[in-house]
């Protein structure tokens, strides 16, 4: 299970957020709790605070990524996600976002259900495999290589790969209700035929 | 910030900042100080203790606002003496001398840092080996059994005479942390940080176990006399070291010791052989043997007791039906907790324990768990991770509270 929301080619050149890190804070309700699973670095969670006064927490199970959330403040908890959210009470949080880390999660529905557990919202994102090229690469043998999953077959932590539909399916199943969804082609958004034409999906989803 | 606040309430500065050539993140030599109190302090037993001596150790400098105090609290074996070089032994470096300095993890040149051996140890301070006034004669048996708690309002008084109303950040590992964390409930307007490291809410029946091993090794030493060996002229040396023994075995990992010693032979017979006899045959034994005699040469039997025992009552769950949520809900510190993964004396699931309940309670925490192979001490040792965590933590509450180095008058350095 591998976060890959730092140090990658989308960070914006204007010192603020990511673009889809931006509009993820963008959802969350200023003043309200949020877990952030797979803090990363805690640049979202930092943003939140200082930005939206949001009272926030962060997993983390790199120590690099510990040590960096250490130093700006933010309060993060070292752990990996595979293992749940056991420390987290029910409802504990309003929004739990869940950012570019699914798809290298062995346990999918298990996280996302444990995330309906601790807080009444959910966001996720995560690279779309229906992205267009993606196809036209299977079409010719080989298996995609992109700048947003820059992995070979054998070595990519990106062992639960969707597309929009599919992630849509799940959450239908899980009973969760999507509210929002926003689709990037790089660092920038994309409107028009986001499940071919978009490398990042995101979605925020009522879990009741 | 005119004058040297230590100086304007009249407590004389402690640490006399000559530094070592050989380590520049040395505070240097110090000396300890040995504060008196005679204001009778009620103990958890429901005895009191009329008037007692605490040795103290302090380093850098106290501020203006005295909100630049961070309080170390010890463990089982150590004491005030923190940081820097004994005046009296140049051999004698502070127990956590890699973590307190001018640019170490707490950093001297801005937070003011205070080491103090706690009550019924023996380096020092009043315990089963000082003189019991009454008497005139060796408390021993009769010193009263001390809790944590009881530890936590001897050091507030501490705190009250440097003119401390609130810590920065109390700070301990092991028993050291079971301290920070009962000060947090116990004291919660006069912690800002607490710091909970390689610790645990309670102890288990297995660390009891050895506790109590340890305990009848003292007690059923021939020259353990009840406890008033000192009218003798003798200490329970053997069961002493027996005790230290016992615990060395627990502060390491399995593997560490494989690493270290291994199966190794000491002084095999030809041809590597065994010398099938019952003195030491194998590295580890030799190493425990001289760890064990050494201990007992410095250490008080009662002392060992003493604090065993305070290990074992510690449990601030205890009056809230085992809720630790509920005990922690009174606290108003942040709080940063570390475990290390190959400790089983008090692992990682004891303090993701206590995460989770002050998640629970609402307190704003930070834990880090760190992958290191030394086990139970790693908590003493330079792991890069570790001292980073405890590094960033303390820059962050620096630049919170707008700590800027001080020279050693107190002043503000340009």
């Amino acid at each position: 299970m591998t976060n890959q929301r730092t140090g990658d080619s989308m960070t914006s050149g204007s010192g603020g957020l990511r673009p889809d890190l931006a509009r993820i804070a963008g959802w969350v309700a200023p003043g309200s709790r949020v877990l952030d699973l797979g803090c990363g670095d805690g640049e979202l969670l930092a943003s939140l605070r200082d930005d939206r006064q949001v009272l926030g927490a962060g997993v983390e199970i790199d120590d690099a990524h510990v040590i960096q959330c250490v130093r700006r403040g933010v309060q993060v908890i070292q752990q990996n996600l595979e293992d749940g959210l056991a420390l987290f009470d029910d409802k504990q949080f309003d929004t739990v976002v869940l950012s570019q880390t699914l798809q290298s999660m062995h346990r999918t529905e298990h996280i996302l259900r444990e995330m309906a557990r601790v807080a009444d919202f959910g966001i996720v994102s995560f690279p779309n495999f229906g992205y267009w090229p993606h196809g036209w690469s299977i079409l010719r043998g080989r298996m995609p290589v992109s700048k947003q999953m820059p992995y070979q077959w054998y070595n990519t932590p990106n062992i639960h790969l969707c597309t929009l539909h599919d992630f849509e399916a799940l959450a239908q199943d899980l009973g969760f209700r999507i509210l929002e969804r926003a689709t990037f082609k790089h660092d920038r958004e994309v409107r028009v035929l986001p499940q071919w034409r978009s490398t990042l999906a995101a979605y925020r989803f009522a879990t009741v | 910030m005119t004058a040297n606040p230590l100086r304007a309430t009249g407590v004389s500065a402690v640490a006399a900042h000559a530094p070592t050539a050989a380590d520049p993140g040395s505070v240097g030599v110090v000396n300890a100080q040995f504060l008196s109190f005679d204001v009778p302090l009620k103990l958890a037993n429901g005895q009191s203790l009329d008037a007692y001596e605490l040795a103290v150790e302090t380093y850098g400098t106290l501020n203006a606002r005295r909100d630049n105090a961070v309080l170390i609290c010890h463990a089982l074996n150590a004491s005030h003496h923190v940081a820097g070089v004994a005046a009296d032994n140049p051999k004698d470096i502070g127990w956590w001398d890699n973590m307190v300095g001018p640019g170490k993890p707490l950093d001297t040149r801005r937070f003011f840092v205070i080491g103090i051996n706690n009550l019924g140890s023996c380096f020092g301070s009043t315990g089963p080996a000082s003189t019991n006034p009454e008497t005139g004669k060796p408390w021993g048996a009769a010193f009263p059994v001390l809790t944590v708690e009881d530890w936590v309002h001897a050091q507030a008084r501490v705190a009250d005479h440097f003119g401390i109303d609130r810590f920065a950040a109390v700070m301990g590992g092991s028993l050291g942390g079971m301290q920070a964390l009962s000060w947090a409930i116990a004291l919660p307007e006069r912690v800002a940080h607490c710091v909970v490291i390689a610790s645990t809410p309670r102890l288990s029946a297995q660390n009891i176990g050895f506790n109590e091993v340890a305990r009848r090794a003292i007690i059923t030493d021939p020259d353990f006399h009840g406890g008033d060996y000192y009218a003798h002229d003798t200490v329970p040396r053997r069961g002493l070291s027996v005790a230290r023994m016992i615990g060395h075995i627990t502060y390491q990992s399995d593997d560490d010791m494989a690493t270290k010693f291994g199966r190794t032979q000491r002084d095999a017979a030809a041809d590597g052989e065994y010398r099938y006899g019952y003195d030491v045959e194998f590295e580890v034994e030799s190493y425990l043997r001289y760890q064990g005699e050494k201990f007992s040469r410095y250490f008080d039997a009662n002392t060992y007791l003493l604090i065993t025992r305070a290990l074992d009552y510690f449990d601030p769950a205890r009056a809230t039906n085992g809720d630790l949520a509920v005990a922690l809900a009174p606290a108003q510190s942040d709080f940063l907790l570390v475990s290390f993964t190959t400790d089983w004396r008090f692992p990682p699931e004891r303090s993701r324990e206590m995460v989770r309940a002050l998640l629970k309670s609402g307190r704003p925490v930070t834990y880090a768990e760190i992958n290191a192979p030394h086990g139970h001490d790693a908590f003493l040792l330079d792991d890069e991770r570790y001292m980073a965590v405890v590094r960033g933590y303390f820059d962050r509450i620096a630049e919170e509270m707008d700590l800027l180095p001080l020279d050693e008058n107190g002043r503000e350095r340009p």
